[in-house]
């Protein structure tokens, strides 16, 4: 397997999972992870349903804990820091349902900061701020409920929450999952810009293997709860790797 | 202002007005403070299980066998319990959020656990703490659910409060109880109809309030909504509680829950009341047997009446004797050494099992007893109750005792239509109670029972003894009431109440005035 590629190896790193285990009962999710994210890196998560890429992203903000091994957040392990104060420094994004059905578009992007005790009026240039951001003009959809959005615009709204206190780390678990794909091809060029214009560092999970040959500086492919793979796309499409050539067997559109 | 003067002089105007309006009140007042416990345990309860699984079992197993116990026994049980339990309003609102609390606990947890988790572990990944998940997301969320078991447990507290009447926690089932008791209908839809109307009305306040609640936005109005109602309820539960009327110079009789035993209450009450100083509360159509005896033991109640048959066979346990004074002296004895309470004596009428036929057959064969009676049975046809054909010491026993036998199998009626069927001449001799009102008004004797098969239950007054020796006036200003109330005159009080309707009060004042003792 090959080690941290050379040109990000004087970068700095963020994320960290040294010998990463974790596992119910006899039942290993996960094992002996590991894994470097450097500052500024976009790293796709692929992987089967099941494989274990999201458990490894809820690794990272502490909503499932290591069974063995450690994972290393901005050089302190995940169980060293309190689970609020990390989670509020790291953006989260999952799938459309995540969004708040109470809760208008103003109330769902303005989450964290309000939590953080913001003043009203700075929360809410803040808020526009984002909507702009994400491309939602924000006069027309901060006062709307989730269910009166488009899944795009939904899908928007959940990026600009994870934005919204401009947490240096981004996780995704799969959030553009139920897009048709026009929307979904429209909304991967915007965060791509968004993170080239940001620097914000991405971990982002899915199964889609032209969504990560799309975003991804560097894809790590997991199989059955270990990482058989890692580099960057043009590495991946190399690799003879079984698991990464069936992958790539999907990518080929019948003549 | 007009339509509310409108609305109570219509009140008033209809049969029991006032006391309609008195009763909704206790009602309303019973229900919302039980409520009000009930949502002060009861949620915050369900929010705890959604924390703790392993309780969660506990917590709702526990709340669902509450939920199985008829609510005269847990009437019953909390007689006994001293703080929250003995009789009156404190045990009835007791009882009342016990059984108020699944609902409330069930929907609590039922509402969180069923948000989708995707949206608990959104809250959860971007740092929220468990406090602000909860108030900020599930609570909101499961709104709706929780408060459709409010709803819930309002109607059902609505209808049980009804019961806390059995215990003197007043409210509608006053009504219903001295209706049922005096086989008035219209005193049971004094009751029936007025609580219906409140289910009704509460079930549609919670319902508008569900709707409001659980649409979205206005959040600063409904926040304010909920503390108007909270401080509403808060209120109302620190002002019921400052002004409970402490019990000092007063002492309560009770009685149970039929005609005949609200008339004697009144009895011993109105002879307190004119002999002594003190003021009586009457505690009246208690729950039976049971409860007045527990009431009366823990001096919840300082008197009521009982009957002697009664004490022997369902207090003390003990085989039927048919000696009256044997009775009388066992009785006595028992409840002095066992349960400090002072039997008094007799007052003067026996409430038994009687034999009861036409007057005029009685008078053209010139018969007065059962063992005369027993020549002529064969040529009558015989009219008796269920519980008389089969109990032991009913209909076998007595047919063997006096050798009766009749022209047909006895027919098995119901006891009320029994005396018509009598007087109608559709039998010739039913088996009643020897008190009944209907005897004297249609013309009925009671046979002698001159074999003694019957056992005595003669009227006997039940006191507190810590009561008698602290309110030393009471034993002599009952004691003129021994052997004062003859079988007829009580016959008389009976049919007084129950046939012609009149209030038990006016009757009992009348017979004090008829027979200044």
């Amino acid at each position: 397997m090959a080690k941290s590629p050379k040109l990000l190896q004087d970068k700095e790193i963020v994320v960290e999972f040294q010998d990463v285990s974790y596992g119910v009962g006899a039942n290993n999710l996960l094992l002996d992870l590991n894994l470097t994210i450097s500052k500024g890196e976009f790293l796709v998560l692929l992987g089967r349903s099941g494989s274990g890429k999201t458990t490894t992203l809820k690794l990272i903000n502490h909503l499932v804990m290591p069974t063995a091994g450690k994972v290393i957040v901005h050089g302190r392990a995940t169980e060293d820091w309190d689970p609020i104060q990390l989670r509020r420094s790291i953006g989260y994004v999952i799938q459309e349902i995540g969004l708040f059905p109470h809760f208008t578009v103003e109330e769902n992007v303005g989450l964290v900061p309000s939590l953080e005790g913001w003043k009203p009026k700075t929360l809410k240039r803040r808020v526009y701020e984002l909507l702009d951001l994400v491309g939602l003009e924000p006069g027309k959809f901060a006062p709307r409920y989730p269910h009166q959005l488009s899944g795009g615009q939904r899908q928007r709204v959940g990026v600009a929450r994870a934005l919204a206190i401009d947490p240096p780390i981004l996780l995704m678990d799969e959030p553009f999952g139920g897009l048709d794909p026009i929307t979904r091809w429209e909304i991967q060029q915007q965060l791509r810009h968004l993170q080239a214009q940001l620097g914000k560092t991405v971990i982002f999970v899915t199964h889609d293997i032209q969504e990560a040959f799309l975003l991804a500086t560097k894809v790590s492919l997991i199989s059955e709860g270990k990482l058989v793979l890692e580099g960057t796309p043009t590495e991946f499409k190399r690799s003879q790797h079984p698991e990464a050539r069936r992958f790539m067997a999907c990518c080929q559109i019948p003549q | 202002m007009i339509i509310v003067d409108l609305i109570l002089s219509n009140l008033f105007s209809i049969p029991y007005g006032g006391e309609i309006l008195l009763r909704t009140g206790e009602h309303l007042i019973l229900v919302a403070i039980a409520m009000t416990i009930a949502i002060c345990i009861g949620i915050p309860l369900g929010i705890v299980i959604t924390r703790k699984p392993k309780l969660a079992k506990v917590v709702l197993g526990l709340a669902n066998a509450i939920q199985t116990i008829p609510s005269l026994a847990i009437f019953g049980f909390l007689i006994s319990v001293p703080f929250i339990g003995g009789i009156g309003k404190v045990p009835a609102i007791v009882a009342l959020s016990l059984y108020a609390l699944l609902p409330l606990i069930r929907n609590t947890y039922t509402g969180i656990i069923n948000i989708d988790p995707t949206i608990r572990e959104a809250g959860r990944g971007m740092g929220m703490t468990d406090t602000q998940l909860l108030f900020q997301v599930e609570i909101p969320l499961a709104l709706g659910i929780i408060i459709a078991g409010i709803r819930i447990a309002t109607v059902i507290s609505v209808g049980i409060a009804t019961i806390a009447a059995a215990i003197g926690g007043g409210g509608l089932g006053v009504f219903i109880f001295r209706g049922i008791s005096t086989v008035n209908t219209q005193l049971i839809l004094a009751g029936a109809i007025p609580s219906a109307f409140i289910a009704l009305g509460a079930d549609l306040f919670l319902g508008w309030l569900e709707r409001y609640l659980t649409q979205p936005g206005q959040s600063k109005q409904k926040y304010f909504l909920l503390g108007v109602l909270a401080v509403l309820m808060t209120g109302l539960l620190l002002g019921i509680f400052g002004l409970q009327n402490p019990h000092t110079e007063t002492i309560t009789i009770g009685s149970k829950n039929f005609t005949e035993q609200v008339i004697l209450g009144e009895i011993l009450a109105q002879q307190i009341e004119a002999e002594t100083d003190l003021t009586v509360e009457r505690q009246f159509n208690l729950g039976g047997t049971f409860i007045c005896h527990e009431a009366v033991k823990v001096g919840q109640i300082d008197g009521y009446v009982e009957y002697t048959g009664t004490a022997l066979t369902a207090i003390l346990k003990q085989q039927p004797i048919t000696d009256p004074k044997e009775v009388y002296r066992i009785v006595k004895q028992a409840y002095d050494k066992k349960f400090q309470l002072t039997v008094m004596k007799s007052l003067g009428f026996e409430n038994t099992f009687a034999i009861v036929i036409r007057r005029e057959d009685a008078q053209n064969l010139n018969i007065k007893t059962l063992s005369q009676a027993a020549q002529y049975t064969p040529q009558w046809r015989a009219g008796f109750g269920y519980e008389f054909l089969a109990r032991k010491d009913g209909y076998p026993g007595l047919a063997k005792t006096y050798g009766l036998k009749f022209k047909n199998t006895p027919q098995q009626m119901d006891l009320g239509l029994m005396y018509k069927a009598l007087a109608e001449k559709q039998v010739d001799l039913v088996a009643g109670n020897s008190t009944d009102g209907l005897i004297p008004v249609l013309k009925l004797v009671v046979l002698e029972d001159d074999k003694k098969y019957f056992p005595p239950y003669e009227a006997v007054p039940v006191f507190n003894q810590e009561t008698l020796a602290k309110y030393r006036e009471i034993e002599p200003a009952l004691a003129n009431l021994a052997g004062f109330i003859t079988a007829e005159q009580m016959q008389q009080m009976n049919y007084e109440v129950d046939n012609q309707l009149r209030p038990v009060a006016e009757v009992v004042k009348e017979f004090f005035t008829k027979n200044p003792n």
